[in-house]
């Protein structure tokens, strides 16, 4: 997996440089026109939000009841990237919002939840760098609270009455726009596997720096 | 006898005919031109999402750099000493 990093970093950087092109080759959306297109970045950075959620919760499952060092080093790299992906969630998500709604910000359940994952994540991060010994298994515990809002985001749009587009809108994308929104994905994809490996590679060097400090102090 | 009068009243006013009410637009005006301040320019917006989403991209992979920098330093000092 390792080995993908470097390729995946330059070929994200490739197609995220020619994006651009690509996005305004589409046709612009009937009612919401030009600013329909921060979608093609919106949709990705919104998925691969919850996708590390969902990585972060697993690996935490493995903290809490295995006790597993490894599986605590991907959790701590999946919610850095968590909180990243969700703050361009949250950002490009208003700036859209803005021109199609009239507003910013409406506190519906799908809005309202993502802030809340955002927020998990924030306190994640601040626990693990603040909270002290046994702030790992704390902080496990809280990102089981954030994979468990994953689905309630995701089916938020089709069960509650929301401003928000439904989740069928992907699916019946035409082709051109359906395209472009699966090669930013792919893009988005490659760049979040690679920084996921890099930030894992940075923390498996931090506790090795460690294990080489507790030797020192026990010659 | 207040009460009786307070329920005439709630008759009178309730027989008042729908047309003496102001009545809802049928259907919407399209104006002719929109006024400047309710325009919102959409490239302002997309150029600011892209460029947010992009200068926040460079900025991590940057610190993901400067930090993997400092650790293996760190390491490399280590397992000098240590040899």
């Amino acid at each position: 997996m390792r080995k993908l990093t470097t390729p995946f970093i330059v070929l994200s950087a490739m197609m995220f440089l020619s994006a651009p092109w690509i996005i305004n080759a589409t046709r612009y959306e009937s009612t919401m026109g030009l600013v329909q297109k921060v979608f093609y970045f919106h949709f990705p950075s919104a998925i691969l939000f919850m996708t590390a959620a969902v990585i972060c919760g697993i690996n935490s499952v493995r903290v809490l009841f295995w006790k597993n060092k490894q599986a605590d080093v991907w959790a701590l790299s999946a919610a850095e990237l968590g909180f990243l992906f969700g703050a361009l969630t949250l950002v490009t998500g208003p700036l859209w919002a803005r021109k199609a709604w009239g507003v910013w910000w409406v506190w519906d359940p799908r809005l309202t939840l993502s802030l809340v994952l955002w927020m998990i994540f924030g306190a994640y991060l601040l626990l693990r760098q603040y909270g002290g010994p046994g702030s790992d298994r704390l902080a496990a515990g809280m990102a089981l609270f954030g994979m468990a809002n994953v689905p309630f985001i995701y089916v938020s749009v089709n069960v509650w009455r929301t401003l928000h587009p439904m989740t069928s809108v992907v699916p019946t994308l035409p082709y051109d726009m359906g395209a472009a929104l699966w090669f930013c994905f792919t893009a988005f994809t490659m760049l979040f596997i690679a920084l996921l490996n890099l930030r894992a590679s940075l923390e498996f060097q931090r506790l090795r720096v460690e294990e080489l400090y507790l030797a020192e102090d026990e010659a | 006898m207040r009460l009786l009068r307070v329920m005439t009243m709630v008759l009178v006013l309730g027989t008042v005919p729908a047309t003496a009410q102001p009545q809802p637009p049928k259907g919407f005006v399209p104006a002719e031109e929109v006024p400047a301040s309710e325009q919102i320019p959409a490239i302002n917006l997309v150029a600011a999402a892209y460029g947010f989403v992009w200068i926040a991209m460079l900025g991590y992979v940057w610190s993901i750099a400067r930090r993997l920098r400092t650790v293996e330093s760190e390491l490399a000092a280590l397992e000098s000493r240590k040899r």
